[in-house]
């Protein structure tokens, strides 16, 4: 294909060297990553964790998937999409993220999280019962538009 | 591969490449590589379900006018029948109907002649592409066939009713419905991302962005429109077979899961694909449109700007079919502004059109007809689409027949008017013979006429309160008083007068394909590049070398030319 | 090649056809796989016993897991180099070699699952680990469909012919790459 003349000015200044030492820089932030957790504080944990996250998948799709090479419309198209996903987060997260509602409430969360405040269930252990199965209360998420 | 492009394209015989032997016919038109051909198993597959569609929604209708009869063809009609025959109608006419026909053949057939290719960039990927969509129609078509019978829990799919078997009485079914609709989907990324890169690509040397016709824009734009739009609802498809089959939780709220994360998972899909169908159908009409009033389109760009805008906006929409569903009051002021706001861009879509027409020699041959009649049936389902994207009118108009009525003011002027204006358009180039227009004409009133009939006195019904989801209304005396019954009456025996009409579509298709005047190149006399090859297109589309594009589409009635048409690719 | 259209051989938007496509199913997955995460978050914030449930999973699987993964990338950019080169032995070697990390991969997911499976967190335990197995399940399933392209394209760099697939399917693992950079903190560090 056409692209080799297009492509060999970009990627051939820097020979399989560079993509190693990007490797490395990679790897060196995963263990950061890893121990990031150990210190038990949690800004620092989400920090590493996914401030790391973002800052290896820029490694990559820079220096592995050579995106800078690429016309600008294939950063626009793959923001657009990224945008699109922060819009459906920012659209059905303050629905999904409560447990109760205009006429309707979730059962099974509202007692687990009542368990676990109260320390009843610790959620390490096994996992059979510990989302409220019973209650049989079905008629907090039922049809009834009462009023 | 071949390196020297410019060369080939000159001097080069591009069928020669690929098209020189004499294929026999299993090759070429059962595992096809050229997009015409594709295009045509796409354009039949779906009027064949169209078929199928329109038969779903002559039962029920007759179940609705007259409880309890036994419907010619079906028999007594089950509640259970009811269920499947409706959502079934809703899921084949939209995603087996209006997306192969509007976006998969017209676009197969479109894209490559109009931007001046020999064919699609990635043939076997559209080969692909159609085979994983007949495989997505026999499986859904095949959950008629199942223990249980088919889904009918509505084209929405909601859960719990399409994930809990006891609720829903159709295991099967309703995994067969969530699995076809997935593979449709799987089906048409393949088919858009040929149609994206096909069209960013390999347009005739000299064809700019603004020389693009519209109808290749906007089936361009909907293709994008879908593969951003489509992948919550991939991954809530996953989620549902995992429920329906797996007994996870993900969408019930006895067991940690929430049911409203479907409906956001839907309709962030759900509402964007209203647009995806749409703008097909726009493009389609600029291009009859302008061909028929010889005039440039006014305002080339305002459209393909209004076309983005709206796209954009259609994914800040989605809210607004779950008003009722519980969602945030906040959110719903949010998501009732921004529908209001997104009426704008299509009005003002509407208005180039008008002022397109403006001024212009109108003849109105039977394609032109179809235009006509999109805009003016599309305004009535816009304009009422403003009812009901204000939240607190919709509390009472949700679930109710005027949305019914509504929707398919919008989808029936897409999905029916829109393909009919370009498939009696570009009928000369596909199967190389006119069509009998008065034939055509006829059809056009025996169509249009009995379509108002049918959803005109829904609205009435809707505004009275009638709910979407009755299977008899006669359990329901203040919805069965007798004006209801006789506007109902009116509906089915109009639906089956259209449906009885499209005979006369198949038997004008069927003798002008055969015995039809032969048609020109250009009968037409248009613009673009489609037209400078021969009808039909042999394989590779120009067998005597692509052609070159020197200006827009829109060129009528240049001051300076004797003709009132300026080809694309003749030289200045 | 002759079977190819000229419309393939086309570059105006200036970009090769095959590299300009693989960046557009790069953003559609990138939808699919926005939706089952976002909507993992919005449980994951919503619920403190998800945190939980989240320490259940092997820290030290997923950092091995990531580290074979980012290996088979190392080695997926160097065969897009030797094909660049038109080594194309060297190129379909270092794309087996990213086969095998893929292949590693999937075992040591099997490993993980197996165990936790039979220590009762399976699919069906709640919601949690729904997500898990859904959202690891989706990148398991595009990490099986890059080795088989990987495996055919290497079948054809070993004969020198389409050695620009090689960076088509090298760009392709990358994303798959990139999507489990953001699976490991989200199923196993944040805690």
């Amino acid at each position: 294909m056409s692209d080799h003349a297009e492509t060999a000015d970009g990627h051939d200044e820097h020979g399989d060297s560079h993509y190693i030492k990007i490797y490395f820089w990679l790897l060196g932030l995963l263990i950061v990553s890893y121990i990031g957790p150990e210190f038990g504080i949690q800004w620092l944990t989400l920090i590493t964790a996914f401030g790391i996250a973002i800052v290896k998948a820029y490694l990559v799709t820079v220096h592995f998937m050579h995106i800078n090479l690429t016309p600008r419309y294939v950063v626009y198209t793959v923001a657009t999409s990224l945008i699109f996903m922060l819009l459906f987060f920012a659209g059905a997260a303050p629905d999904v993220m409560k447990d109760s509602g205009t006429n309707w409430q979730k059962p099974a969360w509202i007692e687990a999280e009542r368990a676990y405040e109260a320390g009843e269930v610790s959620g390490v252990a096994d996992h059979g019962d510990d989302h409220g199965a019973g209650h049989g209360d079905e008629a907090g998420h039922g049809e009834e538009s009462g009023h | 591969m071949a390196e020297s492009i410019p060369v080939e394209e000159h001097h080069g015989d591009p069928a020669g490449d690929h098209g020189h032997h004499e294929m026999s016919f299993v090759s070429k038109y059962v595992f096809p590589l050229d997009h015409k051909i594709i295009a045509m198993q796409y354009l039949f597959t779906g009027m064949f379900m169209a078929l199928i569609g329109g038969f779903f929604s002559y039962v029920f209708r007759m179940q609705l006018a007259f409880p309890g009869m036994e419907v010619p063809g079906w028999g007594v009609v089950s509640p259970a029948d009811y269920n499947a025959l409706v959502t079934n109608h809703g899921t084949i006419m939209i995603f087996w109907v209006a997306m192969p026909v509007l976006i998969a053949a017209f676009g197969n057939y479109l894209i490559p002649l109009m931007i001046g290719a020999d064919d699609m960039v990635f043939p076997k990927i559209n080969r692909l592409s159609y085979q994983v969509f007949l495989v997505s129609a026999i499986v859904i078509l095949g959950a008629f066939f199942v223990e249980g019978g088919a889904f009918g829990g509505a084209w929405t799919a909601y859960p719990p009713l399409s994930t809990k078997a006891e609720y829903n009485l159709t295991g099967l079914g309703s995994t067969l419905w969530i699995t076809a609709v997935f593979l449709e989907f799987v089906a048409f990324l393949l088919g858009g991302i040929n149609f994206i890169v096909t069209c960013m690509n390999s347009r005739a040397p000299g064809m700019k962005m603004w020389d693009i016709p519209m109808v290749v824009w906007m089936i361009v734009i909907a293709s994008i429109l879908f593969m951003l739009s489509v992948g919550p609802l991939l991954a809530g498809g996953i989620m549902m077979i995992f429920d329906q089959n797996l007994g996870t939780a993900f969408f019930d709220p006895d067991r940690g899961g929430d049911p409203i994360l479907w409906q956001h998972l839907f309709w962030f899909f759900g509402h964007p694909e209203v647009y995806v169908v749409l703008l097909p159908a726009v493009g389609i009409v600029a291009d009859v449109m302008t061909t028929f009033s010889r005039k440039k389109l006014f305002g080339y760009k305002t459209v393909l700007y209004t076309a983005i805008g709206t796209g954009v906006l259609s994914f800040t929409v989605w809210a607004h079919h779950q008003f009722i569903a519980g969602i945030d009051p906040r959110m719903a002021n949010v998501f009732t502004v921004t529908t209001l706001l997104i009426s704008v861009p299509i009005a003002e879509m509407l208005f180039v059109y008008i002022a397109t027409l403006y001024g212009g020699s109108i003849t109105l041959t039977t394609p032109m007809l179809w235009a006509l009649a999109f805009i003016f049936e599309f305004l009535i389902g816009g304009i009422t689409g403003i009812f009901l994207g204000a939240s607190g009118n919709d509390i009472y108009m949700h679930d109710t027949y005027f949305v019914l009525a509504h929707f398919h003011y919008t989808f029936y002027p897409i999905a029916i008017i829109g393909t009919y204006a370009g498939f009696t358009y570009w009928f000369p180039k596909m199967f190389g013979k006119m069509m009998n227009d008065t034939l055509g004409k006829l059809h056009f009133w025996l169509t249009i006429i009995p379509f108002n009939l049918i959803f005109l006195p829904l609205f009435v019904l809707g505004a009275s309160g009638q709910h979407r989801r009755i299977y008899d209304f006669t359990n329901y005396p203040e919805l069965a008083q007798p004006w209801q019954q006789d506007l109902r009456i009116l509906a089915s025996v109009s639906l089956c007068v259209m449906l009885g009409a499209q005979v006369l579509f198949f038997y004008n298709v069927i003798t002008s394909w055969m015995s039809g005047k032969k048609a020109e190149k250009n009968p037409w006399k248009a613009n673009s590049l489609e037209w400078t090859a021969d009808s039909p297109p042999p394989h590779g589309n120009w067998p005597e070398g692509l052609p070159n594009c020197y200006r827009g589409p829109y060129e009528y009635s240049h001051p300076d030319r004797e003709e009132d048409y300026w080809p694309q690719n003749e030289p200045a | 090649m002759s079977e190819m259209p000229i419309a393939t051989t086309r570059s105006a938007a200036g970009m090769p056809t095959a590299r300009l496509a693989v960046w557009w199913i790069i953003a559609s997955e990138i939808v699919i796989f926005g939706g089952v995460l976002g909507s993992y978050i919005m449980h994951r914030l919503a619920h403190g016993i998800w945190a939980d449930y989240a320490a259940n999973t092997n820290t030290e699987i997923g950092l091995i897991n990531t580290f074979v993964l980012l290996t088979s990338s190392l080695a997926a950019v160097l065969a897009h180099q030797a094909a660049e080169r038109g080594d194309g032995q060297r190129a379909a070697n270092l794309l087996y070699a990213t086969t095998g990390g893929g292949l590693v991969f999937l075992c040591i997911k099997g490993y993980e699952w197996s165990y936790e499976i039979s220590h009762g967190m399976t699919i069906t335990a709640n919601t949690f680990w729904s997500f898990y197995y859904t959202a690891a399940g989706i990148h398991a399933l595009h990490v099986i469909a890059g080795m088989i392209l990987m495996v055919i394209t290497a079948g054809w760099a070993k004969k020198n012919e389409h050695l620009h697939r090689v960076e088509i399917i090298g760009v392709y693992w990358h994303f798959v790459d990139v999507v489990w950079i953001f699976l490991f903190p989200l199923l196993y560090i944040a805690k």
